[in-house]
């Protein structure tokens, strides 16, 4: 099972022919996934060779998917071209997006998700993300796909070396799926998305959950847990000594004024019953006497 | 990146938000020339990217050019909030009969845009939204489809203007909904929007905050960075393409990822504690490559910080591997070395993920006196506090 993406997703990568798509497809691929196809606009009937597997290149993500029926596009396109290629992908209704650039001004992201809302097809992943890994089964991204081998932890994180650190803690134990959703203002699928996938995977027993300063996603998905989620559940936030008013990396890790502190989150996580960590070595040992006590 | 108020009325003015002009002068003698120019009584004010400045005392009103000298003497120099006054607006004092507000900005919790207005501006918008909810309206846009006519008037109307302005709010919140999008704003806020005795709707003052990830597309944000404002480790920092962050502590920080560096400050101020209170002395994400060129220059930056006594250089290699991150970091310190920089302050390493061992024992065999590597990220927290707090 694992959640978005598992041993039967059919993989897309927009801009295939790029520097980083060319290096993190052959990197998926390493790591046993099936890439079908590759998009790069005026690049059709081209193939790109990936260590001896040869995908093909397609103009357009619409005749991708027509010829290969891929499910899952995974985008490196520089941020100037990720609306142009998000709609593109919704367009042809791809069940799945992940955008994996950095620095996409926001008002495309909010357009582009609006977009994929309304066209009620494709959910989006990120952007600014590090991408969804299932080990063994499938890796759509950029997480490093030999850091961990499948288990039955689930973990949803805004950021990506967070997510490595903890997959690298908990690598005994393994993880059914691991989704970077990214540190941007506005996102595609968001805590409580991953938290009801998770609750509703039978492959899935506990759940890791890394938050940031910004923003009220932590919060609300406190509040969802309380409400619906059963399988336990622990928590890390990142940033309680960033400073008011300062963009720590992410686009959307910042504190305004009195919200988005690390410390209410913290308050909000606990008081849902979520037993949350000091440090990331700390949190997975939250998690490892909650596995060992079952 | 939030604006000034004097550039937040040029963008007003150049997409037709009706709104006051006004001089920007450094020193009370300026003031009072721009105020011979402006002819009239007028106002000046604190230029400060925080809100509050009026109850701090940074906006006055005076009659006449001596004045604003008076005036601009008082508020130059005084700090608001942490932010010290280095210029003041000198603009046309305005006959107010009713003050408002609106705004648009971005909606994170809801991911798309929200407007705001209310009859009942001029006072501290957050406050009002707690005590009296009822007179702030508030309307979500589609991003989709943004504030045309039709979602104005149902801005203004749902905010109960009543018919001697409303047409004229109208126009105002199209005008503004011009600058939030051709700008790239993730906030446009008019507080107040003021009715003159005469019925004119004018823009007072202006908030305008912009998406630097748009910069590739706005020739002209560069222009509205003001880098006399920010601290000169941030400004070199920048330069050489670094996401930099100054902080007031001791223990220099550098790491790879937003995440793990925000992270790893929250760490070293928790060790910290045991140890008279160290703190880290900035953010340094160098990103998922960690070259030796870019682990120079980071060391480099954070190393001509006075205030910082150890540095925790802390990577957890996923793509790159960690043998290449400790190479990385023996070149650094040679490349430092060469310019003459050479590093004297101690350096706890903790490296972790692809090749660990490998990285380790490099940094071992190197046998530099000064790197100290420790294998997990919480001991090297509490190590390199030790050290900053013996080397202070």
């Amino acid at each position: 099972m694992a959640i978005f993406i598992n041993e039967n997703s059919k993989i897309l990568v927009q801009g295939i022919t790029g520097s980083e798509g060319g290096k993190h497809a052959r990197r998926m691929l390493a790591s046993g996934t099936n890439i079908v196809a590759g998009v790069t606009p005026g690049k059709g009937g081209q193939t790109v060779d990936a260590d001896g597997r040869i995908i093909p290149v397609f103009s357009s993500v619409g005749d991708a998917v027509a010829q290969t029926g891929a499910d899952v596009s995974v985008i490196f396109v520089p941020p100037k071209f990720t609306k142009g290629a998000v709609y593109e992908a919704v367009d042809a209704a791809i069940p799945l997006v992940i955008v994996i650039t950095e620095g996409v001004p926001v008002h495309d992201s909010a357009a582009f998700f609006a977009y994929a809302q309304e066209s009620g097809t494709t959910r989006l992943v990120g952007p600014n993300c590090p991408g969804i890994i299932s080990p063994g089964k499938s890796n759509a991204g950029i997480i490093p796909g030999n850091i961990t081998p499948a288990g039955r932890i689930g973990l949803v994180s805004k950021s990506g070396t967070l997510t490595y650190q903890m997959m690298y803690e908990l690598r005994d134990l393994g993880f059914s799926t691991c989704v970077g959703i990214g540190g941007d203002p506005i996102i595609g699928t968001t805590h409580i998305d991953c938290l009801e996938a998770f609750e509703a995977d039978p492959e899935t027993d506990a759940i890791v959950m890394i938050g940031e300063i910004g923003g009220d996603a932590e919060e609300r998905a406190a509040a969802f847990i309380q409400a619906h989620v059963t399988k336990p559940v622990v928590g890390y936030v990142a940033g309680f000594t960033a400073p008011e008013g300062k963009t720590m990396g992410h686009a959307g890790a910042i504190v305004s004024g009195s919200s988005g502190t690390a410390a209410a989150k913290q308050e909000a996580l606990e008081a849902a019953g979520v037993r949350v960590g000091k440090t990331p070595s700390e949190t997975a040992r939250l998690m490892r006497e909650i596995i060992s006590g079952r | 990146m939030d604006l000034y108020e004097f550039q937040a009325k040029e963008l007003f003015a150049r997409h037709g938000v009706p709104t006051t002009s006004g001089i920007v002068v450094r020193t009370p003698a300026h003031a009072k020339e721009a105020a011979e120019e402006l002819g009239c009584a007028v106002v000046v004010k604190a230029q400060v990217k925080t809100g509050g400045r009026g109850k701090a005392g940074g906006v006055k009103l005076a009659a006449d050019p001596q004045e604003a000298l008076d005036r601009a003497t008082d508020i130059l120099g005084l700090d608001i909030k942490g932010h010290t006054v280095h210029q003041v607006l000198i603009t046309p004092a305005s006959d107010i009969a009713e003050e408002y507000y609106v705004s648009i900005l971005l909606d994170r919790s809801n991911r798309t845009f929200l407007a705001m207005a209310s009859k009942e501006g001029g006072v501290e918008i957050e406050q009002l939204a707690v005590e009296r909810p009822e007179a702030l309206a508030r309307v979500h846009v589609d991003p989709l489809v943004g504030v045309d006519r039709a979602k104005a008037e149902e801005i203004v109307d749902s905010a109960g203007f009543d018919s001697s302005v409303r047409d004229q709010v109208i126009e105002v919140l199209e005008r503004l909904w011009d600058v939030f999008i051709n700008e790239d704003a993730t906030l446009v806020e008019v507080n107040p929007l003021v009715k003159t005795p005469d019925g004119q709707v004018l823009a007072l003052d202006g908030k305008v905050s912009l998406d630097e990830n748009a910069s590739f597309r706005h020739a002209d944000f560069d222009s509205l960075v003001d880098s006399g404002e920010t601290d000169p480790l941030e400004v070199a920092a920048k330069e050489r393409g670094l996401n930099y962050v100054k902080l007031s502590g001791s223990v220099g920080i550098i790491g790879n990822g937003a995440g793990l560096v925000m992270s790893t400050l929250d760490v070293v101020a928790y060790a910290g504690e045991e140890f008279g209170g160290q703190r880290p002395a900035n953010f340094l994400d160098i990103g998922g490559g960690a070259s030796a060129q870019v682990m120079a220059d980071g060391l480099e930056i954070i190393l001509s910080d006075a205030e910082v006594k150890a540095v925790f250089v802390n990577v957890f290699g996923g793509i790159t591997a960690c043998d290449s991150v400790a190479n990385g970091i023996l070149q650094a310190l040679e490349l430092l070395a060469g310019k003459g920089e050479a590093v004297a302050k101690p350096l706890v390493v903790r490296l972790d993920g692809n090749n660990a061992d490998l990285g380790r024992s490099i940094l071992r065999d190197a046998g530099n006196p000064l790197v100290e590597i420790v294998d997990t990220m919480d001991e090297a927290a509490r190590r390199v506090a030790e050290l900053a707090a013996q080397g202070a």
